[in-house]
């Protein structure tokens, strides 16, 4: 077995040190009842080759994005990623090193940190943020949990554009804990609702933009309304990309922003591991969630990096913790780190610009096939068409072309009552030749 | 002097390694490396991107007017920045890394490289399931693997994490009690051992939290569990083998004792690696245990992350698991999304999509690459590996739990230690100057100055040796009054001890600019 470096004589040596018979002294204090003397009813070692052989075979099975034209976004986009990132990720002192819990020889991985905080906290346009959580929608959560505790209200307003996968995330968690989840009606362009829903219980408004549906707005004048009653303003964006061209989170007055990240460096992954994004204003953070690097100096007065304020945290306050996480999001969060320091602010608003000019493209190719209506009036690279019938049914159909034509909407929220709405995305990775194939073969299958 | 195993010395004769100070800030090819900030790269980008084909004239006041203050570097300076601050880091690939209760084993290469198949890498989470059925194929020969291995009739793949797991194994508890009518149960019962997160999670989602004694041999003190157990208490959380490296003798009388008050057992199953194979939780009267696919299916920890933490579940759990899930059916494999038809009584979602693909696929690598022989042998040898440490240093050492074996870590406590000036953390930090990660330390809470040491079955017994070599030498030095060696260390790593409290106190989470710096101009896409 390639992954054990013992020996059989090893093994009799060390038992003899140990003063063991066999191994199976070892194991004395498992109840005789529960010791399995047989193996389990799974097949025996296999070589690199075989095991390989066998993930080949199931990933051919798969329909991979960059395979051909591709539209799908809703929480997860396809971008390029420069090669450099995948190189450095998997060196071995970044991926076989664990969280620095001892941060004289966890310098690497603590200044990373350090980085990757200072650059969320740049993009969101708030103080601080912290070092990942699990991804966007565990972010959501935890945001909402955290507004309720510094405002001791039990209420939580979500605006009809939030990621309904979102929503769903942060009522599981919310309802746990006792709170009272305000979903608001979903709705293409749902944001000034949330307004009229605040009320002297609400802890938190969280509005989502570019919204579910693409749609881009100024929070400003809710996050007034939200101060104004004494609640906080939580800001959500599923696609990090944004943040180079739109207007930052903490600019239109949100208390805490969170993000999904996975637009940055890290890939689709179908679905997972993605990289959480978290930052709020400094007054806020001795209740935020999860790892915080800081700034300190060694004995030798040097600057160093350590984790801070760990006195909201599991392993030293248990109970009274800000939050259970333990194990973060580490090695996404270095891919989004060494992405974005790839890409600077000057490339970071480049790619936006693309993305963005590649969605126009899109729109307009779209917006000329009859039958179909495009729905979100201003955004940054999503959003919303009307088709003649069902979204689901003619993502389907325009499968038979090798076309994968984006999310239906019905399909993140079936109760929404809105079918026949498809959310399409585009990035720096969509061609102008899909597209044009895109709108085509549309256009023949509305019209069969 | 001391030699090294080649026979030369270690350092030089008077040390002069001390008193020596390079003009950089350099220490030999180790250098002192600037934050991207702090590299005068406003401006500067590392990446060739098209020129934007249309203005974005059209969001009007949305676009941002204010500069982020986003640094840049070239793709050789970001290479090399990167690669610098990796040379800080301690990692399994470079040396013993047995911090108690996280499992640091080898992480195989073969799992990095299947992971990275476009075929698994590129997947669209939400696209269509017919263009996925390879993906969800791996997920269901996973759930097999997971569910043979537990002797558990279900699992929920979507927790991100361990303790993301427990919260998964806490919302199915409390949503089974709701659904019997029994949702007035209030109580969590922990163990003093247990790992924070256990009382973290409770509380998180609503629950009060109550001890458990231990008695003296390291065990849930069976009479006050007893006690305890009242029809106000949800749940006991346990893990086992436990945080002293004990497996519970009377597991099977814990779990019968929390049924007959009607409360499930909730398995903290981050110290599966040592029972894998070996033992079916199952058959132990679990009703729930989350399985870090980061420890004992060697997913890497990545520097803190990602993990992946799925749940196995009891019959009478199963119908209360966490959307999505996959179902085999007539014409392949679909997924189960919403709460409603066959997922009325879920709870509900925990994550945006469906967990942590990534890992599953490394996860699932790993398995078959042991197989059900191989997996055994990996149980086996870490308890033995971990016994073996425990023998060779118990005449240096004080374990705390001396009689009868341990599982897969080793426990000693800081007995020893008593009048030689030397605490826990100074002894762990002066591991540092010999070459290894310390332990885990003073965890759990119920052993004085805890030093937990879990070697893992991937470690040689050269590499053992080379390990109890050096704790043993500097017990001795320890005790021979040395305390010097231990008080300043480390003296040989990257930096010296770090100012924790000063960095609690005036808190520095993000560069800014100092106030005599010119803040970066804006920048135009052109």
């Amino acid at each position: 077995m390639r992954y054990l470096p013992l020996t059989p004589t090893d093994r009799a040596e060390m038992l003899q040190v140990i003063g063991a018979a066999s191994v199976d002294d070892l194991f004395v204090d498992v109840p005789a009842a529960a010791r399995k003397a047989e193996l389990f009813d799974l097949p025996r070692h296999a070589g690199e080759m075989e095991v390989e052989r066998e993930l080949t075979a199931l990933a051919a099975l798969n329909r991979p994005a960059g395979a051909g034209p591709f539209f799908c976004g809703a929480g997860a986009y396809r971008h390029h990623v420069p090669a450099t990132v995948d190189h450095i990720i998997q060196r071995s002192e970044f991926l076989t090193s664990y969280t620095p819990y001892q941060p004289e020889i966890a310098q690497g991985t603590l200044q990373v940190l350090f980085e990757f905080q200072s650059q969320v906290a740049a993009l969101t346009g708030l103080e601080v943020a912290n070092a990942s959580l699990y991804d966007g929608s565990t972010a959501c959560a935890e945001a909402v949990m955290m507004a309720q505790r510094v405002t001791r209200r039990k209420g939580a307003v979500l605006s009809g554009g939030l990621h309904p996968h979102y929503a769903a995330v942060t009522q599981t968690i919310a309802h746990a804990e006792g709170m009272e989840i305000n979903r608001l009606a979903v709705a293409i362009d749902a944001e000034d609702a949330v307004i009229a829903a605040i009320g002297p219980d609400t802890a938190c408004v969280v509005v989502q933009t570019p919204n579910v549906f693409g749609v881009v707005s100024d929070v400003t004048r809710i996050a007034e309304a939200a101060h104004a009653a004494g609640a906080l303003m939580i800001v959500v964006t599923t696609e990090a990309v944004s943040y180079g061209l739109l207007k930052s989170p903490g600019e239109m007055g949100a208390d805490i922003a969170v993000a999904e990240g996975q637009s940055i460096g890290v890939g689709l992954n179908f679905g997972g591991p993605y990289v959480g994004l978290f930052a709020c204003r400094e007054k806020l953070v001795r209740q935020a969630p999860g790892r915080l690097c800081g700034e300190t100096v060694d004995a030798e007065g040097r600057r160093g990096f350590v984790l801070t304020l760990s006195t909201r945290e599991q392993h030293i306050r248990r109970e009274k913790a800000t939050s259970n996480i333990c194990t973060n999001s580490g090695l996404c969060a270095l891919a989004f780190t060494i992405h974005m320091t790839l890409l600077g602010e000057t490339g970071l608003r480049q790619l936006a610009e693309v993305n963005h000019a590649r969605a126009l493209d899109l729109r307009d190719a779209l917006a000329a096939v009859p039958g179909v209506e495009i729905l979100t009036p201003r955004f940054f690279n999503e959003f919303a068409i009307r088709l003649p019938g069902s979204a689901a049914a003619m993502v389907e159909a325009l499968l038979e072309d090798d076309i994968l034509a984006g999310v239906p909407f019905g399909r993140l929220d079936p109760q929404a009552g809105m079918d026949d709405v498809l959310l399409v995305a585009a990035t720096e990775t969509t061609t102008q030749d899909h597209i044009t194939a895109f709108a085509q073969a549309l256009s023949r299958r509305i019209g069969q | 002097m001391s030699m090294n195993s080649v026979g030369r010395p270690t350092r030089a004769e008077g040390d002069a390694v001390a008193g020596f100070a390079s003009l950089t800030g350099a220490r030999g090819l180790l250098q002192d490396e600037a934050l991207i900030f702090e590299r005068n790269g406003w401006g500067k980008t590392g990446v060739d991107l098209e020129t934007p084909s249309r203005s974005s004239s059209d969001l009007g006041d949305l676009v941002r007017s204010a500069p982020i203050g986003l640094p840049g570097l070239s793709e050789p300076e970001a290479m090399r920045h990167y690669v610098r601050l990796s040379q800080k880091n301690h990692a399994i690939d470079l040396a013993l890394y047995p911090l108690g209760s996280c499992t640091m084993k080898h992480n195989p290469r073969l799992n990095e490289k299947v992971a990275r198949l476009p075929g698994f890498a590129d997947l669209h989470p939400m696209a269509p399931v017919s263009t996925v059925q390879g993906a969800l194929a791996l997920m269901d020969r996973l759930a097999h693997w997971l569910k043979t291995l537990t002797g558990m009739p279900a699992v929920a793949l979507s927790p991100k994490a361990g303790a993301h797991g427990e919260l998964c194994g806490l919302l199915t508890i409390k949503a089974a009690h709701e659904a019997k009518g029994q949702g007035h149960r209030r109580l969590v019962l922990v163990p003093t051992s247990a790992h924070g997160t256990n009382p973290a999670t409770a509380a998180f989602v609503g629950y009060n939290v109550a001890e458990i004694a231990q008695t003296e041999d390291g065990r849930v003190d069976l009479a006050d569990l007893e006690a305890k157990l009242t029809d106000d208490v949800a749940a006991i959380m346990v893990t086992n083998p436990n945080t002293c490296g004990l497996f519970e003798r009377d597991i099977i009388e814990i779990a019968r004792l929390t049924h007959a008050v009607g409360a499930y057992f909730y398995c903290d199953g981050a110290n599966f690696n040592a029972i894998v194979g070996r033992v079916r939780p199952g058959d132990l009267g679990v009703d729930a245990m989350h399985i870090n696919l980061h420890k004992t299916f060697s997913t890497p920890h990545g520097g803190g992350g990602p993990g992946a933490g799925p749940v196995v579940l009891s019959e009478a759990l199963a119908p209360y698991a966490p959307t999505p899930w996959v179902v085999s059916g007539e014409d392949g494999f679909r997924l189960v999304e919403e709460t409603e038809a066959e997922a009325a009584d879920s709870f509900g979602r925990m994550v945006a999509f469906h967990g942590q693909m990534g890992m599953f696929t490394r996860a699932y690598a790993y398995m078959a690459s042991h197989g059900s022989d191989g997996l055994r042998q990996v149980a086996e040898d870490a308890v033995l590996n971990a016994n073996y440490i425990k023998a060779r240093l118990s005449g240096a050492m004080t374990a705390a739990f001396p009689d009868g074996p341990c599982m897969h870590e080793a426990l000693f406590d800081d007995r020893w230690l008593e009048g030689t000036g030397v605490t826990t953390l100074d002894f762990a930090k002066a591991m540092i100057d010999e070459g290894f990660h310390p332990m885990t330390m003073y965890f759990p809470l119920v052993v004085h100055g805890a030093m937990l040491i879990e070697p893992t079955e991937t470690e040689s017994r050269q590499e053992l040796d080379r390990f109890c070599d050096a704790l043993l030498a500097l017990a001795q030095a320890a005790k021979a009054g040395d305390a010097d060696r231990f008080k300043g260390a480390p003296y040989l790593a990257p930096l010296r001890r770090l100012d924790e409290t000063l960095a609690a106190r005036k808190p520095r989470l993000a560069w800014r600019p100092e106030p005599t710096t010119v803040a970066p101009a804006p920048i135009a896409a052109e």
